[in-house]
């Protein structure tokens, strides 16, 4: 009785504002809505945080010290392999969220299957390319280029991996409580999250190994 | 309270990546959007590996195509549109960008100038003395 009572205190103190008045379409946007808009600003964020390194990497790139440069290091083969598996999990990722949005168990436990292990081949030809580079005596620490390198593209490989990690919390998420709402919110956030790591991937194929290799 | 009311149909808003309502259609985006991204990667490598540009202009279309894709990846992977929904999401994205741009262009800029400016280390070593 209280609480009432203080609320329609508060709505006389304040006449002015039309409590029932539905100019924003109705009230408070859904829950899905708010959760995903929340994580798109996140991933801006972590979009800016990798632009201080692209940055830091295009100044350093020429400065090699008279170690090797990205033209000896970098075979564009094993790039591009990588580059479709990031793309063609990016695809199989989106084919997910459609199915679990229809509830198609089936097909979405198929899809994140694809997802995982296209995501883990290219987490497996990243290190191996970081290993040759390392037994080459071309590491972190031989050149402010190479310095440059290693943090921006394993800045990459470590979200891949973090990526990686939520993806097989999600999957046991959803076999454990089915489709629910909260698991369909949290489906969308991580498939934001993988399609973001390919934008950035784009970038990075084009300013550290395109530019670089020629 | 009566100029207040709005009619009934103001478009609400839609979160990233979600996909629209009917269903073949957002099957159809992926695959388009599959088929665009493959498309300029393909023409990345062909650009970078080959003399079909002018040389000096190789880096200028390398990050045309670049662009271009992650337009591609925005509008059909992470549904990010024009549509009257979508306006918070395209201005945060706009926001990330001038971030984005500011960062890279200007630690660009000011390095080149720092660059063509110092003094060369022999005459830093001959101040010294």
């Amino acid at each position: 009785m209280s609480a009432h009572a203080g609320t329609a205190e508060l709505a006389g103190a304040i006449p002015t504002i039309p409590v029932t008045s539905a100019r924003s379409g109705g009230g408070p946007a859904p829950v899905r809505i708010v959760v995903a808009y929340g994580f798109w600003i996140f991933l801006l964020s972590d979009i800016i945080l990798f632009s201080a390194l692209f940055a830091a990497y295009a100044v350093l790139s020429g400065q090699t010290a008279g170690g090797p440069s990205g033209h000896e290091l970098f075979e564009l083969r094993h790039v591009g392999i990588e580059t479709l598996c990031l793309l063609f999990s990016s695809y199989t990722c989106g084919l997910g969220i459609l199915s679990i949005e229809h509830r198609r168990l089936r097909s979405f436990y198929l899809s994140f299957a694809l997802t995982f292990v296209l995501g883990a081949t290219f987490l497996g030809l990243e290190v191996t390319e970081f290993a040759g580079m390392l037994t080459r005596g071309a590491g972190p620490s031989r050149s402010a280029f190479l310095s440059a390198f290693f943090s921006l593209v394993g800045l990459h490989g470590a979200h891949v991996s973090a990526g990686l990690l939520w993806m097989s919390f999600m999957v046991a998420q959803t076999v454990v409580k089915g489709p629910r709402d909260f698991v369909r919110r949290r489906l969308l956030c991580f498939s934001l999250f993988w399609h973001a790591l390919d934008i950035i991937w784009v970038a990075l194929l084009t300013l550290v190994y395109l530019m670089g290799a020629r | 309270m009566q100029e207040n009311v709005e009619p009934p149909s103001a478009p609400t808003d839609q979160a990233p990546g979600d996909v629209e309502h009917e269903a073949a259609g957002s099957f159809a985006s992926y695959t388009a959007g599959l088929g665009f991204a493959l498309l300029l990667t393909l023409a990345s490598f062909v650009v970078s590996q080959t003399h079909l540009l002018w040389a000096p202009g190789v880096t200028a279309g390398l990050i045309v195509l670049a662009i271009a894709q992650m337009g591609v990846h925005l509008v059909f992977f992470l549904h990010i549109g024009t549509g009257s929904d979508n306006t918070n999401n395209v201005l945060a994205l706009a926001f990330g960008v001038l971030i984005v741009t500011l960062v890279i262009s200007g630690s660009l800029w000011i390095m080149a100038n720092l660059n063509a400016n110092m003094l060369p280390a022999s005459a830093i070593m001959e101040m010294q003395r």
